[in-house]
């Protein structure tokens, strides 16, 4: 399977819904954090154009808010494209970054379980 | 029905008047080929096909019959082809359960511009019957003469 | 017996090159019934037809076949001549070997077995048919229009003027829609109420049009030449005929603090009001919600101000009935309610507004006398901040969005693109001190001067238009508006200062609309707009006959748009009423009364309400008398489908023309 397929697979995402409004982008919180920007994520899936983002830090600057998820008029869904993408990028190098035997070692009290989530998504298979 | 050695099968069209059989129409201007083993019968729309029709077809020897009708919201009388939808899927799986099998029997959406998908599905719908062979199951000893 | 003639024509090459037509003639002849039977070379020619017609009389004909091309073709044309030579011309059937015979085959010998085939098979069913005449209805001459707005006002100007009774039926107080709240127009940038009212009042003025002001149609039965309509006169608790329209009562009612819709909320109006100063028919209304006379008894000022006498407190909703023989729909739209669109801060701030409370706010009838100020500041003019400086409008806002959040719409509006445009213009060149953005994803300006008056604003005016959208709208705590965009073009994300923000909201069809489809029996789309007879072909006719379509109703679109199609829609209904009595289809399903059992099963699928029931008397054998209840079709309604045919369990249902009987024998035909 290629890139592509495997990201559209993972995502369960239709890329072709998207209209090129930006809305994802206007949305984003972390935009200026950003390299490659929402709309570019789902824009550069559709062509293939897939190598820079998975080498790009965009990935990780992402924060899962689904702001764009929800505010997307065409139902894109341009933030699981990203996680997408990011968990094929976490695949392709073969080891989980974030082991659950290690999670007791890196939590306090005051970690939010979301945190955990979220970095669960973001750093493991 | 055997022509040269060869097994042709017969197949009944019902098409209605105001997309299918215009549909076949255009099939017929732009000269697209199809079997000569189709037989088209109009009617108004494909509601109007009674259950009966079918089985008088496979009664009196037909091979295979398809419907053609309006896409679904397209249709000349507003829900007609809706009707055909819903009878047609009833009586498809009672006639299967006769023996008549599934692949003989076929509804279709044709628009009046759509004679290519016309002539397209009159050729795989008679390659299918084509290869199931003579249909023998639903027929009438007493129209034997 | 029959004695039937079979022609079959060669259309040059056309058919006489795939199929041996002299061998269909001849092996016909051994059909029963089959008297005659000839080939010829062009049957459809004058000769041809000649050759039908002599042949009928020579022969004595009771039934006519034709094997030529579809009948979609020349049917019409044969039974022409059929009819000329004396013969019923549903006694003609056409057998199709051109279309679906002679061209799509290349075997002679396949093409013209098949031929003989198609030919018998029209033999069979001639011989099942019989002589058919349409029926004949008388049309009423008079036309309804539903709504009241530009679209209806049109229509029923341009019946009016062909010389036939209109009447306008018009929920609100006045007729004139959503025209009447629009500031200019483009892209003429002319004022809109001089244009259209001008043409309120003709339609007050004209003697052939009646105006149903403050009323509901309520129930509409009949069919094409004849409905009767009732219509709800709702109490205004006015009598129309003595108000004068002075405006004393709307002085002196204390009841001040009632929203006024007309300024889409942004004001205030009184418990007695008239719209607007252009009113038609200028005559007030008491608002039964806010009038304390009315919900505590309380008050009465309007009537002991009021010199006609014309306050009528114990007013009833009155019904009215009328005949009619064409309908019109022109039920007009209304902007989306964007509760659902949270992000754009719309109830969180009064300085974002959506599109047409912009043109309130600019028009000089409006709450700001025409001055451009933020709703936040509207009763504190002097405030120099009234003025916004910087305004932001956003396009696209629930249009052309899947259905993933409630309200939102999949259709483009059209008509955004163009007043906001056109709003930018007009705010640049009025206040040349302010910085106007427009987000846009798409610019959508074709039409005549459309794309000219776009660019217009862009070149002449320096409005900033940015591709991108907008992502969200943040009230800050001084008031302003922080607007989160994306610039697509630049690849960044702009942060705006804002004092105004303009949503231009995606446009969907009134409420109303369903419940008239419904009692129109005229069909919908999935948005609720009508569905016209063709898309193509038959723009302004809806597929149930008689009635028509005109303006928004049918699909979004502009001012010039809607009075096209709202002539267009005239120019039918002229055609209609303009005929004595209508001829029917012949072809219409027919019921047997004496395999009827009631069921009441084809009334159901009946896409046109043809079927009715009725109690008939009926002689027993044993020579009692039974009533019993049988199905009644109204040939003047029915369309011929012939859905009620096969869902009759008794068989007693049969559609003349293409009856049970005679579509076996065409199968029995084929497949023999």
């Amino acid at each position: 399977m290629d890139k592509r397929e495997e990201i559209l697979l993972i995502s369960g995402v239709n890329v072709r819904k998207c209209m090129r409004c930006g809305k994802c982008s206007g949305t984003c919180p972390s935009y200026d954090e950003m390299e490659y920007h929402p709309h570019q994520f789902v824009y550069m899936v559709e062509t293939g154009n897939i190598e820079p983002l998975l080498k790009s830090e965009s990935l990780y600057k992402c924060l899962s808010c689904f702001a764009c998820v929800e505010r997307c008029p065409r139902d894109v869904e341009p933030a699981k494209v990203i996680e997408a993408v990011r968990l094929s990028a976490i695949r392709e190098k073969g080891n989980n970054h974030l082991k659950a035997e290690q999670v007791p070692e890196l939590i306090d009290d005051d970690t939010p379980q979301q945190l955990l989530m979220s970095a669960f998504r973001k750093y493991s298979k | 029905m055997q022509v040269n050695g060869e097994f042709r099968p017969l197949i009944v069209a019902f098409c209605c008047n105001w997309c299918s059989y215009a549909g076949a129409d255009l099939a017929g201007t732009n000269r697209l080929n199809y079997p000569a083993d189709v037989k088209i019968i109009r009617v108004p729309c494909s509601c109007r096909v009674n259950p009966m029709f079918v089985l008088r077809a496979f009664q009196r020897g037909a091979d295979g019959v398809i419907l053609c009708g309006c896409h679904p919201g397209d249709c000349h009388y507003t829900s007609g082809n809706y009707f055909t939808r819903r009878r047609m899927t009833l009586l498809f799986s009672m006639l299967d359960y006769l023996g008549i099998e599934k692949e003989r029997t076929r509804v279709e959406w044709v628009s009046a511009a759509e004679g290519a998908k016309f002539a397209k599905t009159m050729n795989e719908f008679c390659e299918a019957v084509a290869k199931l062979g003579e249909n023998k199951r639903l027929e009438d000893l007493r129209c034997k003469n | 017996m029959h004695r039937i003639g079979v022609f079959v024509c060669h259309c040059g090459t056309n058919i006489a090159a795939t199929v041996d037509v002299k061998a269909v003639a001849e092996a016909v002849k051994e059909e029963s019934g089959v008297v005659f039977s000839v080939d010829y070379q062009y049957m459809c020619s004058e000769a041809g037809q000649t050759l039908v017609q002599d042949t009928i009389k020579e022969q004595k004909l009771t039934g006519v076949v034709v094997c030529s091309c579809s009948p979609r073709m020349h049917e019409a044309t044969f039974r022409k001549a059929a009819a000329k030579a004396g013969l019923n011309s549903y006694m003609v059937e056409i057998a199709n070997i051109r279309e679906q015979c002679s061209w799509i085959h290349k075997d002679i010998m396949s093409g013209t077995e098949k031929a003989i085939i198609l030919a018998r098979a029209a033999i069979a069913k001639v011989q099942l048919n019989a002589p058919l005449t349409p029926g004949k209805t008388p049309v009423t001459k008079r036309a309804l229009v539903i709504g009241g707005g530009i679209a209806g006002i049109q229509t029923a100007l341009d019946i009016a003027e062909a010389g036939f009774d209109v009447d306008i039926v018009e929920k609100q107080p006045t007729i004139g829609g959503k025209m009447t709240q629009i500031d200019k127009t483009f892209p003429t940038l002319d004022c809109a109420s001089c244009i259209l009212t001008p043409k309120m009042v003709d339609c007050a003025q004209n003697e052939k049009i009646h105006i149903y002001s403050y009323s509901e149609v309520q129930k509409v039965d009949g069919f094409v030449g004849n409905f009767t309509v009732q219509i709800k006169r709702k109490a205004r608790f006015v009598d129309e005929k003595k108000c004068t329209g002075c405006g004393e009562c709307i002085e002196k009612c204390p009841m001040k603090k009632v929203p006024n819709e007309f300024n889409l909320g942004l004001d205030n109006r009184k418990a007695i009001y008239i719209p607007f100063a252009q009113a038609v028919p200028k005559v007030a209304t008491i608002d039964a919600n806010y009038c304390t006379m009315l919900t505590k008894g309380k008050c009465g000022l309007c009537s002991k101000v009021c010199g006609a006498g014309a306050i009528d407190y114990k007013q009833q909703d009155e019904i009215i009935e009328e005949k009619y023989g064409a309908i019109v729909a022109a039920t007009g739209y209304n902007p989306i309610k964007i509760d659902k669109f949270d992000e754009f801060a719309y109830h969180q701030s009064p300085d974002v507004i959506t599109s047409l409370e912009l043109e309130r706010l600019m028009n000089a009838a409006g709450p700001s006398s025409g001055t451009l100020v933020r709703p936040s500041y509207l009763n504190k003019q002097d405030d120099h901040k009234a003025h916004p400086k910087t305004i932001v409008f956003v396009q696209c806002v629930g249009s052309r969005s899947t259905e993933c959040r409630k309200g939102s719409k999949e259709y483009c509006s059209k008509i955004c693109c163009m007043y906001t445009a056109k709003h930018a213009m007009l705010i640049r060149e009025k206040y040349p001190d302010t910085d106007v953005y427009v987000f846009y994803i798409d610019v959508r300006t074709p039409g005549k001067l459309f794309d000219e008056f776009y660019r217009r604003a862009v070149e002449q005016y320096g409005v900033h238009y940015i591709k991108g959208m907008v992502g969200k709208v943040a009230p800050r705590a001084d008031g302003s508006l922080d607007v989160q965009a994306s610039d697509l073009l630049t690849n960044e994300q702009l942060h705006i200062n804002a004092d105004l923000v303009v949503l231009a909201t995606a446009i969907e069809p009134d409420k109303t609309a369903r419940s008239i489809g419904t009692m129109l029996t005229a069909s919908m789309d999935t948005n609720d707009f009508f569905t016209e007879a063709h898309p193509k072909l038959r723009p302004v006719e809806s597929p149930t006959a008689g009635v028509f379509l005109s303006g928004v109703c049918q699909g979004p679109k502009d001012i010039p748009e809607t009075v096209t199609q709202a002539s267009a829609c005239a120019a039918k209904v002229i055609g209609l009423l303009v005929k004595d009595e209508l001829t029917g289809n012949p072809c219409v399903a027919t019921p047997d009364e004496l395999m009827c059992n009631g069921c009441s099963s084809c009334e159901k699928v009946c896409p046109y309400g043809a079927i009715t029931y009725m109690d008939k008397e009926f002689r027993q054998p044993d020579r009692t008398v039974a009533i019993r209840r049988v199905a009644q079709v109204n040939p003047a309604v029915c369309q011929g489908c012939g859905a009620c045919t096969v869902a009759c369990p008794s068989g007693a249902m049969d559609l003349k023309g293409f009856s049970n009987k005679q579509i076996m024998a065409e199968v029995d035909a084929v497949c023999r």
